[in-house]
């Protein structure tokens, strides 16, 4: 009865693994120091995230399993793995001056990054329902105790404690999906998925299994309906922390999400896509409406990305190789705006106090004309104005609708972006015809957010000169998931 | 016969526990009827041959959960009578979900049919008369589920972290309790004998 027992080949796991060993290792530096030591901790983990980095593009030309199958390196993984890592390194460092200011220095902040990120990748290499739970949790729970971290504010506590037990009950939600599937398959395993799912019109268990399993994902990545959260949660973390929170996660989770509907329920795009149609339709047009109404700079962002989620869910809903390649240029050109638009959200204080309403940029176009620009620059690029990299970013989208037959998604993605486009220019507006009072942003005194300001306006400006590197290696990615 | 006897024992105790659980009004009374009724589930799978899922459900959820619970209950100052005030409110809407909920997944039982998919096992259940579940459940997760049992540790240990980092707070203030200092406290110092005469007390 007792199988012999073969080590499983553990290359394919080799950055995942560094990774893990790495969060332990700092975790034990941190532990060792007398005095909390953000600082280094800190930058012990950025080292160990350009490491990881580094050893992504071993396994970003040939497919491989391991684990039984569980796992799978391939290079749409390696390419959203880069994306990932990139942003988790990024949120380190527009963290540093914040959380000092904020007093939330505890050196558990950049280790519970370290965790989410493995957490990430292990979501984006998931080959079998239970590994995809795993990776799941394994990201979800860090972001939970990173919402709470600043402990002696309501307003934090509460988004920890709102986005862990929605974060549960959307987990709920994904686990009963994902027993139905089990109950109508007999397997976990994507392949086995894919197997017993070829041939059979689909039974009623499995549509409804999938759409739970899909409901659960539309969480992560907060589509409507199931948003509720996000602009609570966002407004209520800490800023870096809700700067990681639209970084990095939504990313992870949108791999997954591609990953699973275009592998294993590849046979069933008929059946999902009325689905994900719906979800985007409803994600693009509140985000562009809700939006209108905000003040507070957090929540529009919130609701930008409720939008942008709905975008990359055309791609989705496209289920073709044009449309996965679209979602990764989209995720990643996203992933820069984003980055961009956080750094201005973290340089925004008077009088070396935080502030947060849109109202308190005004005068901001005369004050500090290169942020003014800086800024100007994610807004046109969100709002899809040509020629930055935003409006190529929706094109791709929007082509790939077209090319799967979608018209009239298409039209509604574009007219919501049109809607969308309004709340970018007002703070724009803002920013450049509103009289400031006394109260203006004081100068920028961290160089680190200044100078991922700039890489950020850079990349979104020139992406028309040099869009060729992203286009060849997200095709090529694309690919990958459709041998 | 036998097997009936205790079957129906277990099941008429748990239903009859888990009422109560929800309708009493002392809250510790509904811990401990919640201890009943996972003993009274763990008979039930000791009946079922899945005796690890037994002592699991008594190590777990009696051993942990549940005197977790009786924790929370006995140390927080829980108005649960407040609590249950906005029960009828909402009761309405809760129903309307519910049934809601309820009507779909009937909907979906009613047309349930196997037939569409070959089933395709993966893993077929070891036979029971050969090895017990226990082992059985040995053997495979520590090979083929390595990997999950890793990420599971993971998991923990994150969870540990979290933990630490939302309720651990060093306090300058704090009076702890420092050994050496109290170990190398000489009496000749801190103790002075004064012979009192009777009538005139102490100065």
């Amino acid at each position: 009865m007792i199988k012999s027992f073969i080590t499983p080949e553990l290359m394919p796991a080799f950055p995942e693994i560094s990774l893990a060993i790495a969060a332990m290792l700092i975790l034990l530096f941190g532990i060792s120091r007398k005095e909390e030591d953000y600082n280094s901790v800190s930058n012990l983990s950025m080292l160990a995230l350009a490491a990881v980095f580094m050893t992504l593009c071993k396994f970003c030309t040939e497919t491989a399993t391991t684990f039984n199958g569980m796992f799978i390196a391939d290079a749409f993984g390696a390419f959203m793995k880069a994306l990932v890592v990139t942003g988790s390194f990024v949120s380190i460092m527009l963290a540093a001056k914040y959380v000092e200011r904020q007093r939330i220095m505890r050196f558990e902040y950049p280790i519970l990054i370290l965790f989410a990120t493995l957490g990430m990748m292990l979501m984006i290499s998931a080959n079998d329902l239970i590994a995809l739970y795993m990776g799941l949790e394994m990201q979800s729970l860090p972001l939970y105790v990173l919402a709470a971290m600043q402990r002696d504010t309501v307003r934090s506590t509460e988004a920890g404690l709102k986005y862990f037990v929605l974060g549960a009950l959307s987990s709920g939600m994904l686990l009963y999906g994902a027993s139905l599937i089990y109950g109508y398959t007999g397997a976990t395993g994507f392949d086995a998925i894919s197997t017993a799912l070829a041939g059979h019109p689909a039974g009623l268990g499995i549509i409804v299994g999938m759409v739970l399993l899909l409901s659960g994902l539309a969480f992560k990545i907060s589509a409507v309906p199931f948003h509720m959260w996000t602009p609570d949660v966002y407004e209520g973390a800490p800023t870096s922390v809700t700067a990681f929170f639209a970084i990095a996660p939504k990313l992870a989770a949108l791999a997954l999400l591609t990953r699973t509907f275009m592998g294993p329920f590849g046979h069933l795009a008929d059946q999902w896509r009325q689905v994900v149609v719906v979800i985007s339709v409803a994600s693009m047009v509140l985000g562009s409406v809700a939006a209108i109404g905000q003040n507070n700079i957090k929540r529009l962002l919130a609701y930008s990305s409720i939008g942008n989620m709905g975008y990359a869910l055309v791609g989705l809903a496209a289920a073709s190789p044009a449309g996965v390649q679209a979602i990764m240029i989209y995720a990643a050109i996203y992933m820069v705006m984003t980055i961009g638009a956080f750094a201005v959200v973290l340089m925004m204080k008077q009088k070396d106090r935080m502030v947060e309403q849109i109202s308190d940029l005004s005068g901001l176009g005369d004050r500090q004309p290169l942020l003014a620009l800086a800024m100007t620059i994610m807004m046109f690029s969100m709002a899809g104005i040509p020629p930055l990299a935003g409006f190529f970013g929706k094109l791709f989208i929007f082509q790939a609708a077209i090319g799967s037959g979608l018209y009239t998604l298409a039209v509604l993605g574009v007219l919501a972006s049109v809607i969308g486009a309004y709340y970018y220019l007002r703070i724009i507006k803002v920013m450049y015809f509103e009289t400031a009072g006394d109260d203006v942003i004081d100068k920028a005194s961290d160089g680190r957010l200044n100078l991922l300001l700039g890489i950020s306006s850079a990349l979104i400006v020139l992406f028309i000169v040099f869009p060729g590197p992203l286009l060849t290696s997200a095709a090529d990615a694309a690919q990958s998931l459709f041998k | 016969m036998i097997e009936a006897i205790f079957f129906y024992v277990f099941s008429a105790v748990l239903i009859g526990s888990a009422a109560w659980v929800i309708s009493s009004r002392n809250p510790v009374h509904s811990v401990l009827a919640l201890i009943l009724a996972f003993f009274n589930a763990a008979g039930l799978f000791v009946m079922l041959g899945a005796e690890f899922l037994a002592m699991i459900m008594v190590i777990v959820y009696v051993g942990a959960v549940a005197v977790l619970f009786l924790f929370v209950v006995m140390m927080l100052d829980i108005d649960f009578v407040k609590l249950k005030a906005g029960l009828v409110k909402n009761a309405f809407v809760g129903f309307i979900v519910g049934g809601v909920l309820l009507a779909e997944f009937v909907w979906m039982y009613l047309r349930w049919g196997m037939s569409q998919v070959t089933p395709h096992v993966m893993m077929p259940t070891p036979d029971m008369a050969q090895v017990n579940n226990t082992q059985a459940l040995g053997m495979v997760l520590y090979t083929h589920y390595v990997y999950l049992f890793q990420i599971s540790g993971l998991i923990l240990l994150v969870a540990m972290i979290g933990a630490i980092t939302l309720t651990h707070r060093r306090r300058p203030d704090n009076r702890t309790q420092k050994v050496a200092i109290q170990v190398a406290r000489n009496p000749k110092d801190v103790l002075k004998v004064e012979k009192i005469t009777s009538g005139s007390g102490v100065h």
